[in-house]
């Protein structure tokens, strides 16, 4: 069962590890990930932002799937931490959804 | 269905808070291949190999058999898969039916490190079964609240030692203790080389001609975090190899793919395709700095290439040289 964080925006605001608000979706990232997931990141970012719960919980298995291979983040115009942001979502999904600590 | 992520992360929480590692290792697997070397026992500056070598034979195994579940009815009962772990140890059965050949030559391979270390004049010494897996599988899939509980039982347990400087030889390790530890663990002032930065820190020069060619495959992790991509280089070079270079290389790397194995194998074994595809571009003998990039391309890449570490290929050369004197 999926449960719904109403403060993800909040509380992603206050990740440290998350920054997301300069990417100008160029798509460079996209280009460049080895998993060619078309949502990723910056799609799923956005979502984060807005506060998407339903939406980026149902990527659940491409944020898991990031490599934190960092190609994308080596490459982007804007510096977004693109890695360290999937990890800090993944951070916040094994706390909350799958009750991991 | 596909790999349940939950009770798999679940499983590597577990495994690090009953029995200090993601892949609990016996004493013998984890220590062996220190057998005859004469290591001293710890020490101010120690070799750090966090068991990712020696986890190598136990992950091929277990993604092997993680693959063949992929997909299947059975990984429904990964839930239940996760209780019966935390009652014995699921993984140690997966490490009884690794390759023995395998083991010995990951276990070669820390082997060579140490004569590669000697060899230029490195003093250090070993912690044996003092020494802990870092943690990456918990940090990297964002579990840190076990994460940190790790780190600060190891960070402490190493102080305790008097260790104050430690030479890792593999990427995962290396970035744990230099990126992660320090925001975890309050005041954790030791300083981490990696032993690629420690031999091309002392400018090795050419102890042999030219006599052959290799294909570099970086790790993401050394050449994108941890600014390791010139240091091998510089060492293949000195050890007398010519130093080809895939479409997609040093900083610009491509993933070997396995960093989700253990979750995505179909995806994994996808995306080491490619790179084996890159590689092979450029010829036939490959060399990862990696143990998990050597597994997955090894599995990818079958008969197509030959893939070796690149410790036992500067331990080749300079055999090759000094039998040549
Ligand atoms: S490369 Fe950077 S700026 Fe461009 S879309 Fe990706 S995250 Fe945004
Ligand atoms: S870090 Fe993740 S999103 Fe970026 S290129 Fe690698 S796999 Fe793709």
């Amino acid at each position: 069962m999926i449960r719904v964080s109403s403060d993800l925006a909040a509380r992603l605001k206050k990740e440290e590890g998350f920054n997301a608000g300069s990417c100008f979706h160029c798509g460079t990232c996209t280009a460049l990930c080895p998993l060619g997931y078309k949502i990723l990141p910056r799609k799923l970012f956005r979502e984060a932002m807005l506060g998407l719960g339903d939406e980026v919980r149902a990527s659940i298995p491409q944020i898991f799937s990031c490599l934190l291979c960092r190609m994308c983040e080596a490459n982007c115009p804007q510096g977004v931490r693109i890695a360290e942001n999937m990890r800090t979502l993944r951070c916040l999904i094994t706390r909350e959804d799958f009750d991991l600590t | 269905m596909p790999i349940p992520i939950a009770p798999i992360l679940g499983i590597f929480a577990d495994n690090v808070r009953q029995r200090g590692s993601v892949l609990p290792l016996s004493k013998r697997t984890a220590t062996g291949w220190a057998r005859g070397l004469d290591l001293p026992r710890g020490g101010e500056t120690v070799l750090y190999t966090g068991h990712m070598y020696q986890m190598v034979p136990a992950i091929e195994a277990m993604s092997s058999q993680l693959a063949l579940l992929e997909n299947s009815f059975l990984t429904r009962f990964f839930g239940l898969g996760r209780l019966v772990n935390k009652l014995v140890s699921l993984s140690f059965f997966m490490s009884l039916v690794a390759s023995p050949k395998k083991a010995r030559r990951s276990n070669q391979v820390l082997r060579d490190i140490v004569g590669l270390l000697r060899d230029a004049g490195i003093e250090f010494g070993y912690l044996y079964e003092d020494e802990f897996y870092a943690g990456p599988l918990l940090y990297d899939n964002g579990l840190d609240e076990a994460f940190g509980r790790h780190a600060r039982r190891v960070a402490a347990h190493l102080k305790k030692l008097g260790v104050r400087r430690l030479i890792t030889v593999d990427p995962h390790t290396t970035k744990m203790f230099r990126r992660a530890y320090p925001h975890f663990v309050k005041d954790f002032d030791i300083e981490v080389q990696n032993y690629l930065e420690v031999l091309a820190e002392k400018h090795p020069k050419a102890v042999a001609p030219v006599n052959g060619e290799v294909v570099v495959h970086d790790s993401c992790v050394y050449a994108r975090y941890e600014n390791i991509a010139e240091q091998p280089r510089e060492l293949l070079r000195a050890a007398g190899l010519a130093v080809r270079e895939p479409k997609l290389a040093a900083k610009s790397t491509h993933c070997c793919g396995g960093p989700i194995e253990s979750l995505f194998p179909s995806e994994a074994h996808r995306i080491s395709g490619n790179r084996v595809d890159q590689l092979e571009a450029e010829g036939k003998n490959v060399v990862t700095m990696c143990p998990f990039c050597w597994v997955n391309l090894g599995k990818a890449a079958g008969n197509r290439l030959v893939i070796n570490d690149i410790a036992s290929t500067l331990a080749a050369c300079r055999r090759k040289a000094s039998a040549g004197r």
